[in-house]
């Protein structure tokens, strides 16, 4: 029963009672649930790792970090590399965040330092978040038939042209390097964005008045006063977009032409650990499928190391605006 | 009068209450953490009259009045020495939850805080809650009557409580409270963030309350203790020990801690000597 | 006269305070305003690219064939992708159905219950590390704990490797709109003598549906675009489906397997099929746009 010695003591007027021992219960059962759920995270994430880790222990074995430095996958040969990938990976990706950081982070200052009327800014805001909502599909599709026949030309030129320089060594013959970053930086620049924004956002008015209010122009404040107030904050966008970049399978997987292949030129065909995943998973036979899941490991690492340092630089941003410790 | 160089070890006259008592408040320690918050201040509420409780900000005052009904439970590092007797059971009593304490014990806030819901909703809420089975509508009614916002909203029972003005917000919050019938009503500073007019009000009002309730008030403005409160308990701040902590210096009618203060402390800080 | 009334007040040079439009310093301000009014423009194009086409391409193929026939093989004219498009909505709706009250629960833990403890901390940092996973590792572990032990490809994985992605973004934009629910409203209520979980379902839900509703709609597109998580779980069929546990057509992946072909019928569809998806996914975004501005009045 519930306790409560109140009840009798107190004026015969008070309609006050305490909760029913159904109330109670429910309660209990509620809050029980709520606490399981939240352990439930834990466990997910904890359980997503170790499945991995054992699924890809066969390989683990066999292969050892020799997989890391391998630069052929063979099924019929059973041997497996993913260097490339690696290569791919982290290429295609750096290529996109210097694109898609540069427009982000000029997206952001666009966006937040009243350079156009406010009902402006809030439809190019909406361009931003609508770029992020279009399925990663959709690119890949629109890279294919948009993209890559707009790049071709260029690339020829480039190639004639320059052909000496190492990044423009070969010639663009369909999928490639350089249309697949270009959808990457897409892809990652309203996260860049969105994130900038914020942390111009949250730098105090009185900030900007101080450097107005030393003669400064539009521009001098905000190259010299908001931009470095704001650089943790943009540092955090610059690496969870990185982090993003690394993860993208689809548009990749269409458009980076999946050869084993390193290279530094931007017109080669590469290929990234996720598109191999998503190129080579559903047809593989058993002892590949291991070989997948130690690469879909590796991913793991890459991209768990990246985001862990993407929130670790957020959280001192924040930290550092809101004045504590 | 006695001198206050040395508060250390100060403990208030003890007040002799003149009626009954509803809430009889024994503080030996209040702590959030290692913190020491309150001390030593034995404060009775009694039936039907408005206690008041005023002094300098930071002599702990709301933790006071927070802790009549048990609100402090809800920060962590809270923890109460003493006892308070509600109808001779002890409200911290090892058996006693917080919740049941709270469902007798009234309170109204510092800032208005209506639910966003309808203004019926607003004051049906808590018959709701605790279960109400007789006419919700004729109570409704009633608790809005007497928290004197009746006519102000006869005619918007079903617009959002928080499309009110500030004073008719708090007064919303008061019928809310009152709803229920409760036996004690604790308002932590209820006219603070109203302008004067709403605040005479809302003091009015007070007065009418005590007919049926019994008050305890924290206010920072002497003025409104004068006013208002029948009982008025001064408290200090002690830093003799590093921190800041409140205790109570003296407990008296309210005519008497105005006029004639028995301590140094309590005539300065009722000139105005400090705040 | 003396000599010191005779000399002439020193010559001061005022700085013009006219506008100097050949000053370098106002070049460099126009030069850079251009600059951010051209990535501004730039960023914008792809989108109006994408829209372009979609509504070209993918619009002059959109009937009711199209939205209700099975998909063609190889050298055939016609079809359609009705079956993907119920693959999609089976899919996003067990995905739904699993990660949006354990997402909200989970919330209600990390922002209500106990916002300060180790578990909310750790729990809520492993969401956040979770939003940033790659979609494909969703698809790889769902592929190694269901497709495995059930022997098939299903909508179940399917929709369950959808789970796995929305979980934690449900979960953190809820525990965000449960944040921004007043204190001072949960303080009425906890004294009024509410028990926490009455002061949940009373106060701190109906308060914050707005801003959980806005973050679970936002889920629920981002899911009905994801398709690398699809690829080998729920697979892709031909046919209609008949059950749940069976391999499951879905848009995204009817885009991904056509868009290679070197058919132009199945591209057409392609096409077609990428214009629904996006307004299906444009509609829960509007719809959650919509949805968020009615926030309460503060």
């Amino acid at each position: 029963m519930v306790y409560d010695p109140f009840k009798h003591a107190s004026s015969d007027r008070t309609l006050s009672a305490p909760p029913s021992a159904f109330d109670y219960m429910k309660d209990k059962v509620f809050r029980s649930f709520a606490y399981c759920c939240a352990l439930a995270i834990i466990l997910l994430v904890t359980y997503i790792v170790f499945e991995l880790g054992s699924q890809a222990l066969p390989a683990i074995k066999t292969y050892g970090l020799g997989f890391v430095t391998g630069t052929t996958w063979d099924a019929n040969q059973r041997e497996f590399g993913v260097l490339p990938e690696i290569w791919g990976t982290l290429y295609s990706s750096l290529i996109a965040l210097a694109i898609g950081g540069v427009l982000g982070v000029g997206i952001a200052i666009f966006l937040t330092q009243s350079f156009v009327h406010a009902k402006l800014e809030l439809v190019f805001r909406t361009i931003i978040e609508l770029l992020a909502a279009i399925p990663s599909v959709v690119y890949g599709l629109w890279g294919i038939y948009v993209l890559i026949p707009l790049l071709r030309p260029v690339a020829q030129w480039f190639y004639e042209t320059l052909g000496w320089f190492p990044f423009f060594g070969t010639e663009l013959s369909g999928p490639g390097l350089a249309p697949a970053s270009l959808v990457l930086a897409i892809m990652i620049l309203p996260t860049v964005a969105a994130i900038s924004a914020d942390a111009f956002q949250r730098i105090p008015y009185k900030v900007k008045e101080a450097a107005y209010g030393m003669g400064a122009t539009k521009w001098e404040v905000i190259l010299k006063v908001m931009l470095p107030t704001a650089s943790s904050g943009i540092l955090a966008g610059l690496v969870l977009g990185f982090g993003r970049a690394l993860g993208e399978t689809m548009a990749l997987a269409m458009l980076i032409g999946n050869v084993n292949n390193i290279s530094l030129s931007l017109f080669a065909p590469a290929n990234t650990l996720a598109s191999l995943l998503a190129s080579t998973f559903p047809e593989a036979g058993e002892i590949e499928v291991q070989a997948l899941m130690y690469a879909a490991l590796v991913l793991l690492a890459i991209t768990f190391i990246v985001n862990i340092a993407g929130l670790a630089v957020q959280q001192y941003a924040m930290r550092k605006f809101e004045g504590k410790k | 009068m006695t001198s206050l160089s040395d508060t250390g070890e100060f403990i208030a006259k003890k007040y002799e209450p003149k009626g009954p008592v509803v809430l009889d408040c024994q503080i030996n320690n209040i702590y959030y953490g290692n913190f020491r918050a309150v001390r030593d201040s034995h404060v009775p509420i009694e039936k039907n009259k408005v206690t008041g409780f005023i002094g300098p900000s930071g002599c702990g005052k709301s933790t006071v009045l927070r802790s009549m009904n048990r609100m402090n439970d809800l920060i962590e590092s809270f923890r109460f020495d003493g006892s308070i007797q509600y109808h001779s059971n002890d409200i911290y009593g090892k058996k006693v939850d917080p919740v049941v304490v709270r469902r007798y014990i009234g309170m109204v806030f510092q800032l208005p805080n209506p639910f966003s819901m309808s203004i019926y909703d607003n004051v049906a809420f808590g018959l709701r809650l605790n279960g109400f089975k007789g006419d919700e509508e004729e109570m409704v009614v009633q608790a809005l009557k007497r928290a004197a916002i009746w006519d102000d909203v006869k005619d918007k029972l079903k617009n959002s409580g928080l499309s009110l003005s500030g004073g008719q917000q708090q007064r919303l919050c008061i019928a809310r409270a009152i709803a229920t019938e409760p036996d004690v009503l604790l308002m932590d500073e209820p006219c603070s963030a109203l302008d004067p007019i709403a605040t005479r009000q809302v003091e009015e009002l007070m007065v009418e309350l005590k007919e049926h309730y019994s008050v305890a008030l924290v206010t920072h403005n002497m003025q409104q203790a004068t006013r208002v409160a029948d009982v008025t308990a001064f408290l200090g701040v002690d830093i003799s020990q590093g921190g800041r902590t409140g205790y109570l210096v003296e407990m008296d009618d309210t005519q008497k801690i105005f006029e004639d203060p028995q301590q140094l402390l309590t005539q300065q800080y009722v000139r105005g000597e400090f705040s | 006269m003396s000599e010191i009334t005779q000399q002439l007040p020193p010559v001061v040079e005022f700085p013009s305070l006219e506008k100097d439009s050949f000053d370098i310093r106002a070049i460099k301000n126009s030069t850079l305003t251009l600059m951010v009014w051209g990535i501004a423009i730039m960023a914008s194009i792809p989108l109006f690219s994408v829209i372009f086409m979609l509504i070209s391409e993918g619009g002059s193929r959109i009937d009711i064939e199209a939205l209700t026939e099975i998909p063609p093989a190889g050298f055939e004219t016609g079809g359609g992708f009705g079956n993907a498009i119920i693959g999609t909505f089976v899919m996003v709706g067990i995905a739904s159905l699993i990660s949006i009250p354990f997402g909200i629960m989970a919330a209600l833990h990390l922002a209500i219950l106990d916002p300060n403890s180790k578990l909310t901390t750790i729990s809520r940092f492993l969401a956040k590390v979770l939003t940033g996973f790659p979609s494909i590792l969703a698809g790889v572990f769902v592929y190694a704990v269901i497709v495995i032990t059930t022997g098939t490809y299903s909508a179940w994985a399917g929709g369950v490797a959808l789970a796995v992605l929305m979980l934690p973004t449900v979960t953190l934009a809820a525990e965000e709109a449960m944040r921004q629910v007043p204190q001072r409203m949960k303080d009425a209520a906890y004294g009024m003598g509410c028990t926490r979980t009455q002061v949940i379902m009373q106060v701190v839900l109906p308060t914050g549906l707005p801003g959980i509703l806005t973050g679970v709609i936002l889920a629920v597109a981002g899911a009905a675009g994801e398709s690398a998580p699809l690829l080998f779980t729920a697979l892709f069929s031909n046919y209609y489906m008949a059950e749940l546990a069976e391999p499951t057509a879905s848009l995204s992946i009817l885009i991904y397997n056509f868009s290679g072909m070197p058919f132009d019928n199945q591209i057409e569809l392609a096409w077609a099929a990428s214009l629904v998806l996006v307004v299906l996914v444009l509609f829960f975004n509007i719809l959650a746009r919509v949805v968020g501005r009615s926030k309460f009045k503060e």
